[in-house]
């Protein structure tokens, strides 16, 4: 690289080794605590310290065992599948529209649909508390499936939005011209063109509700808490192996979604380069 | 479309624009109605949701609807003398009716915000009441059941809590609260730590970015200047903290940070300590972790900022002899500061509203305005003031919003993050 073969006088060369020196101490801080918890899910102990007295998958048995455990994760898949669902159609609809709305208020209509990211989840959740109490949407699926969906939805229209960016509005007029329905013309033209941007703001959305416990915590009854949710009580109680398993789990989610993003995102680099 | 156009007559040029604004103007209603069900969808669940709570930081129906015939005895009350005889047996009958109805608790409730004890006297009032209806003014009865009712500050507790509206809470939340007269003045101490709690909650999310920013700067740097081959392979260390649940990195730092956790086992076993170092439940433990959370919101503006300066300027400033320190000051530094500050808004707003992480690995002393927010909604059911400090929060996380909107406008920082 350029920058490197540049590197002539002797304090370029300590600036750039302290660079590299401080970035690996950061990129250790960053990982090492989650790398950390992992072997302790495998202990044969119940203490989480190291070094492990012994190997075993007591404590997986143990999460699999519990119904409680097993209730949270089938909560959250229910709840992170149901509103990825529903903040795909509502998010790609919006970037469809926003792509060729022309307003002066479009900026304050974007806005608006991002604000859900940045406005603390606190303060959404306690409007929730109030707001859904009443109309009996507190402690149940749907409840907790709608606001999952508003948090999620900004993510959808950005990744979908960012798609369209790049995206040719000849080929719906050629498809049009040669005779296609709209209905045809998006499914056969923009469904293929935009799938990466949606299947990014997929995981995006999932992601967010597979991870966020704030809204879950006002909102959710006994019977709709989810794997973040019994993680929260758990750590406050007293953390145990077996969150450390679930921590495990949860992480290996994580994992397949980043991968599968990546996977996403080269290919579509890949895509362009050939273009 | 096309058919239509060619078929008009291309010599009279006015038809064929009003026909193409007429497309235009379809498209565009087009365009909002693909936009619609998103916006009504996030009235109904984010928007209205909002409205409702600011509503509730001002919303005071309470006591007026409890006590309604002493709240309007009591609107042309002047203030200065004792109210007089018709107000007493209005309150009078109110308690009563309250009594029998069971509603009492809700205005003593109220009452009881304003004014420290008023729960006692309006319950023992309702009690003594029911007891024993006697004979004599209303005003006697009263003032023999409880002499508060012969004080005009109990008075005007019930004048200034009747409503509609109130500034009682959002006062309350910035430690001020109005006096017998009306006028703003400091509430009592022991009801005063909100201003405090704004300054712990601002002066930890000040931290925590200031962390971000200097662990941030160079990893970012790093991850701008090596080929892509190397960077992509490094910046899994940043995404993948970041794809981690919230609850597993504080859950790990838990781990690690105990007092028979690994870092303190590690230090011990170096030598270096004799007794395990306090280092979680603290405000040492709140900063750590949340600055581990929130790093990547830092790293990735900046690498992005960082990715788009060429290296041409450092050459460029080398070669007309800038020594290495003033180069990077002066050209390399200068540059970077859309994505500092990017970087740096983005990681203040996120740190103010954080409510997991502190609640979790924070002490008593290091709850954040969030921690307040949910306790006055779920445990003590104080909802205007639960209100009215998210109304504060929220009036601050908009205005950094708004300066962070103008900051990146036109840069594409939004893409791959994640909350």
């Amino acid at each position: 690289m350029s920058d490197n073969l540049t590197l002539r006088t002797p304090s370029q060369r300590i600036a750039w080794t302290a660079t590299i020196v401080i970035s690996t101490l950061v990129f250790i801080f960053l990982v090492a605590p989650i790398l950390a918890i992992m072997p302790l899910s495998f202990s044969s102990g119940s203490y989480l310290t190291y070094p492990l007295p012994g190997l075993s998958l007591r404590w997986y048995g143990d999460f699999i065992n519990s119904p409680r455990w097993m209730n949270s994760l089938k909560n959250s898949m229910i709840i992170g599948v149901a509103s990825t669902l529903l903040s795909m159609v509502l998010g790609t609809l919006a970037a469809l529209g926003l792509a060729q709305w022309k307003s002066r208020f479009k900026p304050l209509v974007l806005a608006f649909v991002l604000s859900p990211v940045v406005v603390p989840g606190v303060i959404t959740a306690v409007g929730l508390y109030f707001f859904f109490a009443p109309i009996g949407l507190t402690g149940t699926y749907l409840g907790l499936i709608l606001a999952h969906t508003a948090l999620a939805t900004p993510f959808v229209v950005i990744t979908v939005g960012a798609t369209l960016q790049s995206f040719e509005t000849n080929l719906v007029r050629a498809a049009a011209s040669l005779g296609a329905s709209p209905l045809q013309a998006f499914r056969r033209v923009i469904l293929p063109l935009i799938l990466p941007g949606l299947a990014s703001g997929a995981l995006f959305a999932f992601a967010t509700s597979f991870d966020e416990v704030v809204i879950v915590l006002f909102m959710a009854g006994p019977e709709q808490r989810t794997l973040p949710r019994e993680m929260f009580s758990g750590i406050r109680e007293n953390i145990s192996p077996t969150i450390t398993a679930a921590a495990v789990i949860l992480t290996t989610v994580s994992v397949i979604l980043l991968v599968t993003l990546e996977a996403l995102r080269r290919r579509n680099e890949r895509l362009k380069g050939s273009a | 479309m096309t058919a239509a156009l060619i078929g008009t007559d291309v010599k009279t040029s006015v038809p064929l624009k009003r026909r193409l604004k007429r497309a235009e103007r379809a498209r565009q209603i087009k365009a909002l109605a693909l936009v619609a069900p998103l916006l009504l969808f996030l009235l109904f669940t984010f928007a209205g949701p909002i409205a409702g709570m600011l509503w509730r930081a001002v919303d005071d129906r309470e006591v007026r609807e409890v006590l309604p015939q002493a709240v309007s005895a009591l609107a042309d009350w002047n203030g200065k003398d004792l109210p007089d005889e018709k107000a007493y047996a209005a309150l009078a009958g109110d308690i009563l009716a309250a009594r029998a109805s069971g509603t009492i608790a809700i205005a003593a409730k109220r009452l009881n915000y304003a004014l420290n004890g008023f729960r006692t006297i309006l319950t023992n009032t309702a009690r003594s009441l029911k007891a024993a209806p006697e004979p004599g003014t209303a005003k006697e009865t009263l003032a023999k059941i409880n002499p508060a009712w012969r004080e005009r500050a109990t008075w005007m507790t019930i004048k200034n809590a009747s409503g509609p509206m109130t500034g009682f809470y959002l006062l309350a939340a910035l430690d001020l609260t109005r006096n017998a007269d009306g006028a703003i003045v400091a509430a009592a101490p022991d009801q005063a730590i909100y201003r405090a709690v704004f300054a712990r909650t601002f002066l930890i999310s000040l931290s925590v970015t200031v962390f971000c920013l200097i662990l941030g700067f160079p990893v970012a740097y790093l991850l701008a200047t090596l080929p892509p081959a190397r960077s992509n392979l490094l910046m899994i260390f940043v995404l993948l903290p970041f794809w981690t649940s919230l609850l597993v990195r504080t859950c790990a730092w838990i781990v690690l940070l105990q007092s028979k956790g690994v870092v303190n086992d590690s230090l011990h076993w170096l030598g270096i300590i004799d007794q395990p170092l306090r280092l979680i439940y603290n405000r040492f433990g709140v900063c750590v972790a949340m600055t581990h959370v929130l790093l990547p919101f830092m790293i990735l503006p900046l690498y992005s900022t960082m990715k788009a300066i060429s290296p041409a300027y450092m050459r460029a400033a080398a070669s007309l002899g800038a020594p290495p320190l003033t180069a990077f000051l002066r050209i390399y530094l200068p540059q970077t500061l859309p994505g500092i500050g990017a970087g740096s808004l983005l990681v203040f707003i996120l740190a103010l509203g954080y409510y997991i992480t502190p609640a979790l690995v924070g002490g008593a002393a290091d709850q954040m305005i969030s921690y307040f927010i949910a306790l006055y909604t779920t445990e003590t059911a104080n909802w205007g003031l639960a209100s009215a400090l998210g109304a504060v929060l929220l009036l601050a996380t908009v205005l950094l919003a708004l300066v962070y909107g103008k900051l990146v406008q036109g840069q594409q920082v939004t893409g791959g993050m994640k909350n």
